[in-house]
């Protein structure tokens, strides 16, 4: 009888996981969706083919050495169990080892069901670059940069925190983050920072009377739907960073972290809306999905441990952060067609501090550590790669060909070509 | 032969083909330009960027007629364009050289 417990706990913690995994792979959607709304008709193409090419990047890099580097689970994942290798010898193990530690512990669950959950983190992660470097790079020199990010930059920090290594041997880190505002989102867009400095503002974004040129995007309804994608979405982001389902306690949190993730969103979509009306006189709907996406983000490192009222207002205070970091980052001629550095970076400090308004266990050297330790790694990492791959073929298209976009030059075909073709 | 060309507010297209087939034109080309005259544009907010937008959005509706029908359809266009606001419109006027049906081939007058 408690043997078959135990199998029902296995199942019910690895369906947990594939589910969660396969609601966070549905952000590549969402990504992709809000990406092509803000970009211009002549490089949604180029947008899009950026991001399906990265989640499957992604996918297979963390495959091949990524997960390795992470939490050792060996190269080409032959350290997961394959169908072949789950036979009764090993569910004898998995059984025996679920009597040892007893119903209380993190319990037993499928390996792959482990890989699955964190390749898509990684994904997130990456894609946040795609945003900001949008309608001037090369694609692939995105794409290279793709690899050595999902097989390598991200996973290693993401081993110093989630997998619990230490610094180079230098030091442990003693560091908070539930689902990973400062471990994928700041990671994310520090590489965005350090690609987005070296790539320089779109042509005619910024003028010599220090001017901002708006570029609109060219198709709100789309980013509208990727912005809605991504928040149901979180929902496995967040969710499933519980780990597990199986049991009262665990479960009430599971619910709980769902809940204050949502809470967080319709802060943040409040507060940004309410700023932006204040700041612009008009409300600015690509303002207010900046603004629930900022409350996402900053709920992220510790959507479990608030009150719901707490949690909407880690989220409406993220909410206001996004909308004066976008116009700040504009003022400092850092052009970031999506707002990608401003929702994931300045929010995702935020989040990361957050965490101490809930969680007693936490400390601010701790949070400040971490972030350090991740924002300095990513950040310095990724422009050593930038700046390679700038100087093997460079990252920025040509003048000409950016005002022709991208679509033909690097995709050969437009997002919308009915005008000649029928 | 004559070929007008008429630019008026897009609101008003409905009224201005109705008009015209009232006085018996029946063929009409219909494009969706942009432009400015004396009216001027105005000014929208992207992201706290302010840009203006100096072409308005505008319909061309090019019309070929017969000459004793020209009055009538530039009384109809008028008529049915106009709001009294800045920002109706103009009508052209150009001599039409020829015209021609493609599936029957007939030219002249006959073609319109």
């Amino acid at each position: 009888m408690q043997d078959q417990i135990f199998e029902l706990q296995y199942a019910m913690d690895t369906f947990y996981f594939l589910i969660c995994g396969a609601l966070v792979m549905w952000m590549a959607a969402g990504f992709a969706m809000l990406e092509a709304g803000l970009v211009r008709t002549k490089n949604t193409t180029e947008i899009l083919t950026k991001n399906v090419a990265l989640f499957a990047i992604a996918c297979t890099m963390y495959l091949v050495c990524g997960y390795n580097f992470m939490y050792d689970g060996g190269l080409f994942l032959s350290g997961v169990t394959t169908v072949a290798g789950m036979d009764d010898a090993a569910i004898q193990a998995v059984l025996d080892a679920s009597i040892e530690s007893g119903f209380g512990d993190m319990g037993e669950y499928a390996g792959a069901s482990d890989f699955f959950f964190q390749v898509v983190f990684v994904a997130t992660a990456m894609s946040i670059v795609s945003g900001a470097v949008a309608e001037r790079m090369k694609l692939w020199a995105f794409l290279l940069f793709a690899v050595v990010m999902t097989g390598f930059i991200y996973p290693i920090e993401g081993g110093w925190t989630w997998g619990g290594k230490s610094v180079f041997g230098l030091y442990e880190l003693s560091y908070s983050d539930y689902a990973g505002s400062g471990i994928v989102h700041l990671a994310g867009a520090a590489a965005a920072l350090a690609g987005v400095l070296l790539l320089g503002p779109r042509k005619g974004k910024y003028q010599e009377s220090g001017a901002v040129k708006a570029i609109p995007g060219a198709n709100l309804p789309l980013a509208t739907l990727g912005t809605f994608i991504l928040w149901m979405g979180w929902f496995g982001f967040n969710g499933g960073s519980t780990l597990k389902l199986g049991g009262i306690g665990v479960a009430n949190e599971v619910a709980n972290v769902f809940l204050n993730t949502n809470a967080a969103a319709a802060g943040g979509l409040i507060a940004a809306m309410i700023t932006a009306r204040l700041l612009f006189g008009k409300t600015d709907l690509t303002m207010c999905l900046n603004g629930a996406l900022a409350g996402l983000v900053a709920i992220t490192a510790e959507p479990a441990d608030p009150t719901p009222l707490l949690s909407t207002f880690i989220g409406a205070i993220g909410g206001a952060i996004v909308v004066f970091s976008i116009v700040t980052l504009d003022k400092l001629r850092i052009d970031d067609p999506v707002g990608a550095i401003s929702v994931h970076g300045t929010v995702g400090v935020f989040g990361i501090f957050a965490v101490l308004l809930s969680d007693s266990d936490a400390t601010f050297m701790g949070q400040l550590i971490g972030m350090l330790t991740i924002f300095g790694w990513v950040f310095g990492t990724s422009l050593i790669a930038w700046i390679a791959i700038k100087a093997v073929m460079g990252i920025r298209v040509s003048a000409e060909e950016e005002e022709e976009g991208l679509d033909i030059i690097d995709c050969g075909m437009e997002a919308y070509p009915e005008f000649v073709n029928q | 032969m004559k070929l007008i060309t008429t630019i008026i507010k897009p609101f008003k297209l409905d009224d201005v083909r109705e008009a015209l087939s009232e006085v018996g034109i029946q063929g009409a080309t219909v494009t969706e330009v942009k432009g400015f005259g004396r009216q001027k544009g105005h000014t929208e907010m992207y992201r706290g960027a302010e840009y203006s937008v100096d072409f308005l959005p505008k319909i061309k509706i090019e019309v070929a007629v017969k000459d004793d029908l020209l009055e009538s359809a530039i009384e109809a266009i008028t008529g049915a364009a106009k709001t009294g606001h800045i920002g109706d419109g103009k009508i052209f006027v150009s001599d039409l050289l020829q015209s021609i049906r493609i599936r029957t081939g007939e030219s002249g007058d006959d073609a319109l």
